[in-house]
């Protein structure tokens, strides 16, 4: 799995590369608190569009970056979930409390 | 020139090793097993597994749905083993079988795949840890959930001195119908 940041107008999109699993999900939870919190990033984009898999670790990345946004008050946003991050986030009933988008460009015009 | 000798081979079979009597009678199993596959806990085989599955069960004939929920439902109890029952060590023993089911329902016949996951940890009922409450926003605790409700049938059982967990998945009509053309009726 790869990570890369890079910015787009005033927000920075992370851009994941492959699986999100057990194995690697302290990646992509750093990743995204060094943006929200280090880095102070007021609309952060998470581009899941190359990630095929997603498993509950992952998902408990993706929660404690929500939760980092939200106690500062920026935004955190996901976009290109394939079927499977979809279902999980369903089944785990967090869908809905995250903002989800189909592409980057409705996902950068939201944040 | 001396060859630098090579690290010996681990154990084949690391929980028969340990456990020789209850490997005799799984052993027997897995002769009428369709895969089965011994691992050590390392996270990074997770991907493995996966890799195994996924093809397996479309050949079974699972809709893309069916093999997703099966795929994340032995993702998570694998991952479980490592977290809960070893701790996090790396280097312990995990089998892991998978099976072909049949059963009739409504008069006709419905396939299923049933798999058994055994680790020599200490006994642990994944079964009976709380999941955490679904409406609190935190990190972790989903696990055991999305087993659950991914899986028909999640059962726990001590086996001697090994921990088994069951889980079955049968198929369902996708959208379209049946999922095989051999059950499509006429």
């Amino acid at each position: 799995m790869k990570i890369s940041a890079r910015r787009v107008e005033k927000a920075t999109i992370l851009d994941v590369t492959g699986n999100i699993d057990m194995s690697n999900s302290p990646e992509v939870r750093k990743a995204l608190l060094r943006e929200i919190r280090e880095k102070g990033v007021t609309r952060v984009i998470l581009n899941l569009t190359a990630v095929g898999y997603i498993d509950s670790s992952g998902v408990a990345s993706l929660v404690e970056g929500l939760k980092a946004s939200r106690d500062l008050g920026s935004r955190f946003v996901l976009f290109g979930l394939n079927d499977s991050a979809r279902e999980v986030l369903k089944i785990s009933r967090l869908l809905k409390l995250f903002e989800v988008y189909d592409d980057e460009t409705q996902a950068i015009q939201a944040a | 020139m001396r060859v630098p000798s090579e690290e010996p081979e681990p154990t084949m079979n690391p929980i028969a090793a340990k456990q020789p009597t209850d490997m005799k009678n799984f052993s027997k199993l897995s002769r009428a097993f369709l895969l089965k596959l011994e691992l050590r806990s390392h996270p990074t085989l997770l991907c493995v597994i996966r890799g195994a599955l996924e093809p397996l069960m479309e050949t079974l004939g699972f809709s893309d749905e069916n093999n997703r929920a099966i795929i994340r439902a032995v993702d998570e109890a694998v991952s479980n083993i490592m977290r809960h029952s070893y701790h996090g060590r790396m280097d312990q023993p995990i089998e892991l079988y998978c099976n072909r089911l049949r059963r009739r329902a409504d008069g006709k016949i419905e396939k299923g795949v049933e798999f058994l996951l055994f680790d020599c940890g200490p006994a642990v009922d994944p079964t009976k840890i709380p999941a955490r409450p679904l409406d609190e926003i935190r990190p972790g605790g989903l696990g055991l959930h999305i087993i659950r409700r991914s899986m028909d049938s999640v059962e726990y059982k001590r086996a001697g001195r090994l921990n088994r967990l069951r889980l079955v998945k049968y198929a369902r009509p996708s959208k379209g119908g049946y999922e095989s053309a051999e059950e499509k009726p006429s």
